[in-house]
C-alpha cells in the first residue's frame, strides 16, 4: 500500500511542488522541536529557581553585562532564555492547536454523520445550529466561550484551567465545517447499496455510521483539518495575545508576543521579533500546505 | 454542379502536453466543407470531434493547442487569427443550453449584445433584429425580456440557435446540440437547425456521437476514431456500405427494430477505443480489427480512394486495377 | 416572493430571541451578581434586599422577559468592574469603533475587488503572482501580528504615525468623531489598515476565485464563441456574475470586522467597544459581556437578513425559489 502511495498522482504532484515539500518540512520540524523541547532547550525557562533576574534584557548573542552569560536569542525582562521560551511556547501553541482541531473534528464528524444519516428533525436541528453559529466569526465565539467558562470557574482555578478552556473554546468554534461536509457526503453514501446491504444484515445505526460510512466520507476531512489547524493556531495566538488565552506562566507564542510588544518602545526588539517569526513560519507553513492540499485534492480544478 | 469549398482543414493537429508526454487529440486531419451541406462528424466520446470544432473557431482550452496544419476559410488562411471570424462568419453552439446562457441577463440582452458586436446597426435596429430572430426560431417575441431559466431545455436551445444565426454567419458548428435535450425535443431542434441553414444556404458542421442524429440530419458524414479520420463520404453510401472496419462494426452494432433482427444477439466491437496515451502503432483500430494484417500494425493508413483510412482499400484498389 | 421575505423575517426574529436568551443566561447565571455588586462580606439582609430588588427570585421566564424589555429600552445593567451603566459605556465608545470599521471597510472593498479582478484576468502575469503570494501571507499572518509590525515600522522606527489611541476627537452632539482633526485622521490610518487588511485579502481571493470559476462557465465560452470582445466578456458577463456571491460574502464579513475590531482596538488601545469587551472578558465583567453579545448578535442577524434580501434582488433565479443556501 505504501508503494501505491508513492506511485500515486498525489505523491507525484507533491514532489513536483517545492512549496508543498518545504511547508510540510517546516511543519514537521516545528512539531519535532516542540515534542522534544525538553531535550533541545538549553534551559527550562519556567522553573523559577533557574532564573536570574540579572540576566534580563540581554540582547541575542551578546554577553550579559552582569553575569557574562550568552543567550542565542537573548532574554526577556525576567532573564528567561528566549530560545527555550520559544520552544516551550511552540509546544503550547501546537498542543492547543492540535487538540482543538481534534475536538472540532470529532464533534463535527459525529454530528455530520448523525445529521446526514438519521436525517429528520435531528438533521434540521444540527444544521440550524450550524447556520446560527456560522453567522458569527469563530474567534468571537471562542472569546465568548472562554469568557463564560472563566466566569463559571472559581477564581483560583482560572489560571490553571486556562489551557483546557482555550482548547474547548477554539474546538467548539470550529466544528461546523466538518459537520457540513461530512453530512453532505453521508447523505450521498446513505443511498448506496453497501449501506442497504448492511441494513439488511441487521447492523444497527451506529455500526453502519461508524464502520461503513465513516471511512468513505473521511476524504475531504483531511483538507479541512489542515486548514482548521492553521485557523486554530492563529486563534490561540490571538486569544493569548489579547490576554485571554495562555497565561504568562505557561505561555504560548501569542503570549510571548504580547510580552514583546510592551518592550518595543524601549528597544528590546528581540523579545518581540523571534516569537513573532516563529509564529509566522508556523502559520504560513500550515496554511500553505493546507492550500496546496485543497487545490490538489479538488477534482474540479484538475 | 461544383459546390464551392467554404472551409478546408489541412492536416490539422491538436495536441497538449501532459506528464505522459504529448498527446494528440486530433491527428493529421483533413476535411472540407462545401457550401450548403451539413457535414456530420461522428465518433465516440474522446474521438476528437469536439476538439476539431474548437480548433476551427480557435477556442481550444489550454494546455491544448493547434500544433500543426492549416485552416482555410474561403481564400484566406485563418488558423493564426481565429478571433476575426469568431461569432461573425463562423458561429458555434454547444451542448448544454442551460449553461450556455448567462443566467443573470435576459435573453434579449444577450441577443442584442451579439448583434451589436458584429453588425453596424443602431440599438433599435438590433432590438428589432433580436425580436425577428426569436420569431424565426419559433419563440414568442414577447418573451424577449425573460431570463434563461424561464425557458424549457428545447426552447433554450432555440434561443442559442437564434444567437448563433443572429450575425448571419457563413458556417455554423454545432457541438452535440441535442445531447442534453429530451428525445422528443431533439427532432424539433434538429429540424429547426436544418431548415434555417437550408434557407440561408449556410453549411453546418454537426458534431455528435449519436448515429441516429447523424443519419437523419447530415450529408456527408465523417467518422473519427482516436483523433483520426477513419471514413468520410456521402451519408447513404457510408451507412449502407461502410468501407472501414470500424464503421462496419458501428453499423453492425446499431440495434434495429425489424423482424429480421429479432432473436439475434447484439453485435459489439470487441475491446474499446484506446486512450490517447496508449495508442497502438500503425492504425489505431488494428487491435480490434478482424481484418488487420502486418502493415496495419506498422504503418498508419492514409485516406484511400478519398473514402476510408484503411490499408484494405488499397489492396482492393490494386487488385481491381 | 412575499412569502419568502416573511419566512426569512420570522427566522431572524427567532434567532434574535435565541441570542437574547443566551445573553440572559450568561447575565443571570455566570458568576454571582450579588457577590459582585456587594462584595463577599455583605450582610445577609443586604443580600436579601438586593436579590429582591433585582428580581432574582422570580420565575425564569419572568426574569427573561424582564431582561428583554429592559434591553429594548437600552438598560443593560451596571458594570461589575466600574459601576457605570453599561448602556452609557457602550454609547460612549461606539463612535470610535464605527469610524474605524468604516475606514477599514472602504479600504478593503475597493482594493480587494480591484486586485481580485486583476489577478483573475491576468492569471500568469508577474504582478498578479506577486500580489497573490503577498496575499497568502496576509491571510496566514495573524492579524494582531500585522498590527504589531505596523506599529513597529511606522510608529517606533519611522515615527510617522501614532502607536496608540485615537488622537484628538471632536464632539458633535453625542457622537465624537476623529475625522475632523489631523491627529484623529493620522490615528485612523494604522488601525484602519490593520483591520482592513485581512478583509482585503479575503475579498481579493474571493473575487479572484469567483471570477476564475465564472470564466470557466459555458456561457463565457459561448460568449467568446459569439465573438464578443474581451472587454464585453469580462465586464459585461463575468463581472456581474462574480460580484453577486462576492457581495453577499463580503456583506457577511461585516460581521467579522466587528470581531477583528476587538483585536485591532487591543493592539492600538483604541477606545472602542471591542476593547471594552476584551477587558470585560479578562475581568469577568458579566453585564458588559452579556450586553456586548446581545448587541453584536443583533447586528449579525440584521446583516444576514439584509444580505439575504439583497441577494433576492440581484439574482432573478431566486425569486421563484428559495434563498441562498440555508433553508431546507
Amino acid at each position: 500500500m505504501m508503494r501505491r502511495f508513492f506511485q500515486s498522482d498525489f505523491f507525484y504532484a507533491f514532489t513536483r511542488s517545492p512549496l508543498a515539500m518545504v511547508s510540510l518540512f517546516v511543519v514537521a520540524l516545528m512539531v519535532l522541536s516542540a515534542v522534544f523541547a525538553n531535550f533541545i532547550a538549553p534551559t527550562n525557562p519556567f522553573d523559577p529557581a533557574s532564573l536570574n533576574l540579572m540576566n534580563g534584557f540581554t540582547p541575542p548573542m551578546e554577553a550579559n553585562m552582569f553575569t557574562g552569560e550568552k543567550f542565542l536569542l537573548g532574554t526577556d525582562d525576567q532573564g528567561r532564555d528566549l530560545f527555550s521560551a520559544i520552544l516551550y511556547g511552540l509546544r503550547v501553541s501546537l498542543f492547543v492547536g492540535m487538540m482543538a482541531v481534534g475536538l472540532a473534528m470529532v464533534l463535527g464528524v459525529l454530528l455530520g454523520l448523525i445529521a446526514g444519516y438519521v436525517g429528520g428533525w435531528l438533521d434540521t436541528l444540527i444544521m440550524r445550529l450550524a447556520d446560527i453559529q456560522m453567522t458569527f466569526p469563530s474567534i468571537l465565539i471562542a472569546m465568548l466561550i472562554f469568557g463564560v467558562a472563566r466566569g463559571l470557574l472559581p477564581p483560583e482555578l482560572r489560571e490553571e484551567m486556562a489551557i483546557t478552556v482555550l482548547i474547548l473554546s477554539i474546538g467548539l468554534s470550529e466544528w461546523v465545517n466538518f459537520a457540513r461536509t461530512v453530512r453532505g457526503s453521508t447523505m450521498v453514501e446513505k443511498e448506496k447499496e453497501y449501506v442497504a446491504a448492511a441494513r439488511l444484515i441487521g447492523l444497527n445505526r451506529w455500526q453502519i455510521m461508524l464502520r461503513h460510512i465513516l471511512p468513505n466520507v473521511l476524504g475531504p476531512v483531511l483538507v479541512i483539518a489542515t486548514i482548521t489547524l492553521a485557523l486554530a493556531i492563529i486563534a490561540e495566538a490571538t486569544l493569548s495575545f489579547l490576554g485571554v488565552g495562555a497565561p504568562r506562566t505557561e505561555p504560548s507564542l501569542g503570549t510571548l508576543i504580547r510580552i514583546g510588544q510592551d518592550f518595543l518602545f524601549s528597544g528590546e526588539w528581540w523579545i518581540l521579533l523571534f516569537p513573532a517569526l516563529t509564529l509566522l513560519a508556523l502559520a504560513l507553513s500550515v496554511n500553505l500546505f493546507g492550500d496546496w492540499l485543497r487545490d490538489t485534492l479538488n477534482p474540479r480544478l484538475r | 454542379m461544383t459546390a464551392k469549398t467554404l472551409l478546408e482543414l489541412k492536416n490539422i493537429e491538436v495536441s497538449f502536453k501532459t506528464r505522459h508526454g504529448v498527446l494528440k487529440a486530433v491527428d493529421d486531419l483533413s476535411l472540407t466543407v462545401q457550401e450548403g451541406e451539413i457535414l456530420g462528424i461522428v465518433g465516440e466520446s474522446g474521438a476528437g470531434k469536439s476538439m476539431t470544432g474548437a480548433a476551427i473557431i480557435g477556442l481550444i482550452d489550454p494546455p491544448g493547442r493547434l500544433s500543426a496544419g492549416e485552416i482555410w476559410f474561403g481564400d484566406e488562411r485563418v488558423d493564426e487569427q481565429p478571433e476575426r471570424l469568431r461569432g461573425r462568419e463562423i458561429s458555434m453552439i454547444f451542448q448544454d443550453p442551460l449553461t450556455s446562457l448567462n443566467p443573470l441577463r435576459t435573453v434579449g440582452d444577450q441577443l442584442v449584445e451579439t448583434i451589436l458586436a458584429h453588425m453596424p446597426v443602431s440599438k433599435e435596429e438590433a432590438e428589432q433584429r433580436a425580436l425577428d430572430g426569436l420569431a424565426e426560431v419559433g419563440i414568442d417575441p414577447e418573451r424577449i425580456n425573460a431570463y434563461p431559466h424561464a425557458f424549457s431545455g428545447g426552447m433554450r436551445q432555440r434561443v442559442v440557435i437564434a444567437l448563433a444565426l443572429a450575425t448571419e454567419p457563413k458556417l455554423v458548428i454545432a457541438d452535440e446540440p441535442t445531447t442534453a435535450l429530451d428525445v422528443s425535443v431533439q427532432a424539433q431542434v434538429l429540424d429547426l437547425l436544418k431548415r434555417l441553414c437550408r434557407e440561408r444556404g449556410t453549411p453546418v458542421i454537426l458534431i455528435t456521437h449519436d448515429m441516429g442524429v447523424i443519419a437523419q440530419s447530415s450529408d456527408p458524414i465523417a467518422v473519427m476514431y482516436a483523433g483520426r479520420l477513419t471514413e468520410i463520404g456521402g451519408t447513404r453510401e457510408v451507412l449502407t456500405n461502410p468501407q472501414h472496419p470500424y464503421t462496419q462494426g458501428l453499423m453492425a452494432s446499431t440495434p434495429s427494430v425489424d423482424a429480421k433482427s429479432f432473436g439475434k444477439a447484439l453485435f459489439q466491437i470487441p475491446g474499446a477505443m484506446p486512450k490517447l496515451d496508449a495508442l497502438p502503432p500503425g492504425c489505431a483500430f488494428n487491435p480490434r480489427c478482424q481484418h488487420a494484417h502486418e502493415r496495419c500494425r506498422q504503418e498508419r493508413p492514409s485516406v484511400q480512394a478519398g473514402r476510408a483510412a484503411c490499408w484494405l482499400l488499397e489492396t482492393e484498389q490494386e487488385g481491381a486495377a | 416572493m412575499l412569502l419568502i421575505i416573511l419566512r426569512r423575517l420570522g427566522q431572524s426574529i427567532f434567532v434574535l430571541f435565541l441570542v437574547a436568551f443566551i445573553s440572559f443566561m450568561i447575565f443571570r447565571y455566570v458568576g454571582n451578581p450579588v457577590d459582585n455588586l456587594l462584595g463577599q462580606e455583605a450582610t445577609t439582609e443586604r443580600r436579601e434586599a438586593l436579590i429582591e430588588s433585582l428580581g432574582l427570585n422570580d420565575p425564569l421566564h419572568e426574569q427573561y422577559f424582564g431582561f428583554v424589555i429592559r434591553a429594548l429600552q437600552f438598560d443593560f445593567g451596571v458594570s461589575y468592574r466600574t459601576g457605570e451603566p453599561v448602556a452609557e459605556m457602550i454609547l460612549h465608545r461606539l463612535p470610535a469603533t464605527i469610524e474605524l470599521a468604516l475606514v477599514s471597510a472602504v479600504f478593503a472593498i475597493f482594493l480587494g475587488v480591484v486586485a481580485g479582478v486583476y489577478t483573475a484576468i491576468n492569471r500568469r502575469g508577474f504582478i498578479a503572482n506577486t500580489i497573490l503570494s503577498t496575499s497568502l501571507i496576509g491571510v496566514s499572518l495573524p492579524t494582531f501580528l500585522i498590527g504589531v509590525l505596523l506599529i513597529w515600522v511606522f510608529a517606533v522606527e519611522l515615527k510617522w504615525l501614532p502607536s496608540f489611541g485615537r488622537g484628538t476627537s471632536v464632539d458633535l452632539g453625542f457622537w465624537s468623531t476623529g475625522f475632523l482633526t489631523v491627529s484623529g485622521l493620522k490615528s485612523l490610518i494604522l488601525p484602519g489598515i490593520m483591520l482592513g487588511l485581512y478583509q482585503m485579502t479575503l475579498i481579493m481571493r474571493l473575487t479572484r476565485a469567483e471570477m476564475l470559476e465564472v470564466l470557466r462557465q459555458d456561457y463565457i465560452k459561448f460568449a467568446k464563441a459569439r465573438g464578443l470582445s474581451d472587454r464585453t466578456v469580462y465586464f459585461g458577463h463575468a463581472l456581474k456574475n462574480t460580484l453577486v456571491p462576492v457581495i453577499t460574502i463580503a456583506g457577511l464579513q461585516l460581521g467579522s470586522i466587528v470581531a477583528f475590531a476587538i483585536i485591532t482596538e487591543t493592539v492600538f488601545q483604541w477606545p472602542g467597544v471591542g476593547l471594552m469587551f476584551i477587558n470585560a472578558v479578562y475581568f469577568v465583567d458579566i453585564p458588559v459581556m452579556s450586553a456586548y453579545l446581545l448587541l453584536v448578535g443583533t447586528l449579525f442577524v440584521l446583516i444576514n437578513l439584509i444580505v439575504d434580501l439583497l441577494y433576492l434582488l440581484i439574482d432573478p433565479r431566486l425569486r421563484d425559489g428559495q434563498l441562498r443556501g440555508a433553508g431546507g
